[in-house]
């Protein structure tokens, strides 16, 4: 079967768009984040996003409509956490996802144990993405991207030198708040994609590929989106003709783009 | 010369633990002022103050006729830090996008550079000898060579006042006197207000006018002839430093 033939279904014409979406939207976050060593905060909300869809489960509600306030106020206890306290920003990203996978465990013990709901959400499944779904992500996604590109300058200045930023007269508080609600939202959206365990592999994977090779911060942004895009292209494309996993693959071609660019990076290294 | 910054009675502590007690002194337009002291003195705390990075516990402030805690006039200000190393190395990013954020932050929203902000940005690091580094990634360049591209961030704007924490930390003795030159013409030639933390007691005679030095409170503030007759510096400078400081100062 060609990838022609696979095109006539609806359900992988929205996987594809869907996909790509996704993938440019948590790569060009990604960046931000892996810059100023916060990759893992999409591990911690990935995490906090198991809680409130087992809650939305729990009450019968549409998982998606919970998980994107909850994820939002749970960055945002984050954000508060390190900034405010003693704290850490890991340690008050340990603290907020454990009370996530906590509070997940113990609802879907209350119903009964784990549903196939529940895990259909761990581990993500592209093709199941209905049509209000792809709407929410293409409006999402529009939106979070335009306010990326407004604020780029501002998000370019303090990544580079947060103290410097702030000198000059950035809000910089506002816009650390900003950074991590996007990704709350991103984060909500992919889980569908890859599911929760492997959410933090879209943001970190295509922005530390591109790191590898590129020599300016615009021509990062640019590769880690075409990385990332190129991933869940090809990615969905070989879970059909190998039978796999749709989420799994994307995240394994994304590490071979890793391995390839760290080895050429390495070598040409070595070659001067 | 009128004053571009007024600090008085200013008392900032951390907790109960007091780091600046009662500072008061003026700058003025023009001025090349050093900022002195021994370690844990306070000056990096003053000067973050004064940048509106730390609130005053108690006092008053004035900067370019504003209130320090409510100045938003930054384009007029320049800002070389401490640590200019404490920048990921990992950011891929050419000196020019260094330099270009001396501009960019200050515009308004959307803040896109225009022709002539890209020309300021190439006179900046043509003026400062470094046209040549504009397109080559900032962690590839020397600890001078980034010094001057961050020297260019900090005047890309054409601030009225240049502020500098230990500028010359990290460079070579060639490296010091050149870019303390180029200071020294700044402060000449444009009339651009200086005001320099450093410990380097034989450039602060030779090319500062005022010096500050700080002890969490003012031991001395004015000009630099006055300092070199003051019999009571003796005793925090030590005979050698005040000695040197006042021999690079008269046979400037």
């Amino acid at each position: 079967m060609l990838i022609f033939d696979f095109w006539q279904y609806e359900f992988i014409q929205r996987a594809y768009l869907a996909g790509a979406l996704i993938a440019i939207l948590s790569a060009t976050l990604g960046l931000f984040l892996v810059l100023r060593r916060l990759s893992l905060i999409g591990d911690g909300l990935s995490h906090v996003s198991f809680g409130a869809i087992a809650l939305a489960l729990f009450f019968g509600l549409y998982p998606f409509y919970l998980a994107v306030p909850l994820v939002l106020i749970a960055s945002f206890f984050i954000f508060k956490l390190s900034e405010k306290s003693k704290m850490y920003g890991d340690s008050a990203i340990g603290i907020v996802s454990s009370v996530g996978i906590a509070a997940g465990v113990i609802l879907a013990s209350l119903s009964n144990g784990f549903n196939v709901d529940l895990l259909s959400y761990l581990f993500g499944n592209i093709l199941a993405i209905s049509q209000p779904e792809l709407y929410l992500s293409l409006v999402l996604s529009g939106l979070v991207l335009v306010i990326i590109l407004f604020f780029y300058n501002d998000l370019f200045s303090t990544t580079f030198d947060e103290a410097y930023a702030k000198i000059s007269g950035i809000k910089t508080d506002r816009l650390n708040l900003l950074l991590i609600s996007l990704t709350a939202i991103t984060v909500v959206l992919a889980i569908k994609m890859v599911g929760i365990m492997l959410i933090s592999a879209l943001l970190i994977l295509p922005a530390t590929s591109a790191l590898q090779i590129a020599k300016g911060f615009k021509v990062a942004l640019m590769l880690s989106s075409a990385i990332a895009v190129f991933s869940v292209l090809s990615g969905l494309s070989l879970s059909f003709y190998a039978n796999l996993p749709a989420g799994a693959t994307i995240v394994m071609v994304n590490f071979l783009v890793f391995v390839f660019l760290f080895s050429w990076q390495k070598l040409r290294f070595n070659g001067h | 010369m009128p004053e571009v910054l007024k600090i008085q009675n200013l008392n900032f502590s951390y907790g109960p633990s007091a780091v600046l007690s009662d500072v008061s002194f003026t700058v003025s337009q023009g001025d090349y002022l050093a900022l002195a002291g021994p370690n844990g003195a306070g000056k990096t705390t003053l000067i973050k103050v004064i940048l509106g990075l730390e609130k005053k516990t108690s006092g008053s402030g004035q900067l370019l006729g504003e209130d320090i805690d409510k100045f938003k006039s930054w384009e007029k200000i320049g800002y070389l830090p401490q640590k200019i190393h404490t920048f990921n190395p990992l950011f891929p990013v050419s000196a020019q996008e260094v330099v270009s954020l001396g501009l960019l932050s200050k515009k308004k929203y959307p803040k896109i550079l225009n022709l002539a902000d890209r020309q300021k940005i190439k006179n900046t690091l043509d003026r400062l000898g470094t046209a040549n580094l504009a397109r080559r990634p900032i962690n590839e360049l020397s600890g001078g060579e980034q010094q001057k591209v961050f020297l260019a961030r900090a005047l890309v704007s054409q601030p009225q006042i240049l502020i500098l924490d230990e500028p010359s930390a990290a460079l070579d003795p060639e490296t010091r006197t050149n870019f303390f030159q180029l200071l020294a013409k700044l402060n000449q030639e444009q009339k651009l207000t200086i005001i320099i933390i450093t410990h380097d007691t034989a450039y602060i005679g030779q090319y500062a006018n005022k010096l500050l030095y700080l002890d969490k409170k003012v031991i001395f503030c004015g000009p630099l002839v006055d300092f070199c007759h003051s019999p009571d510096m003796e005793k925090y400078f030590g005979v050698f430093s005040q000695h040197l400081i006042c021999h690079q100062h008269s046979s400037n």
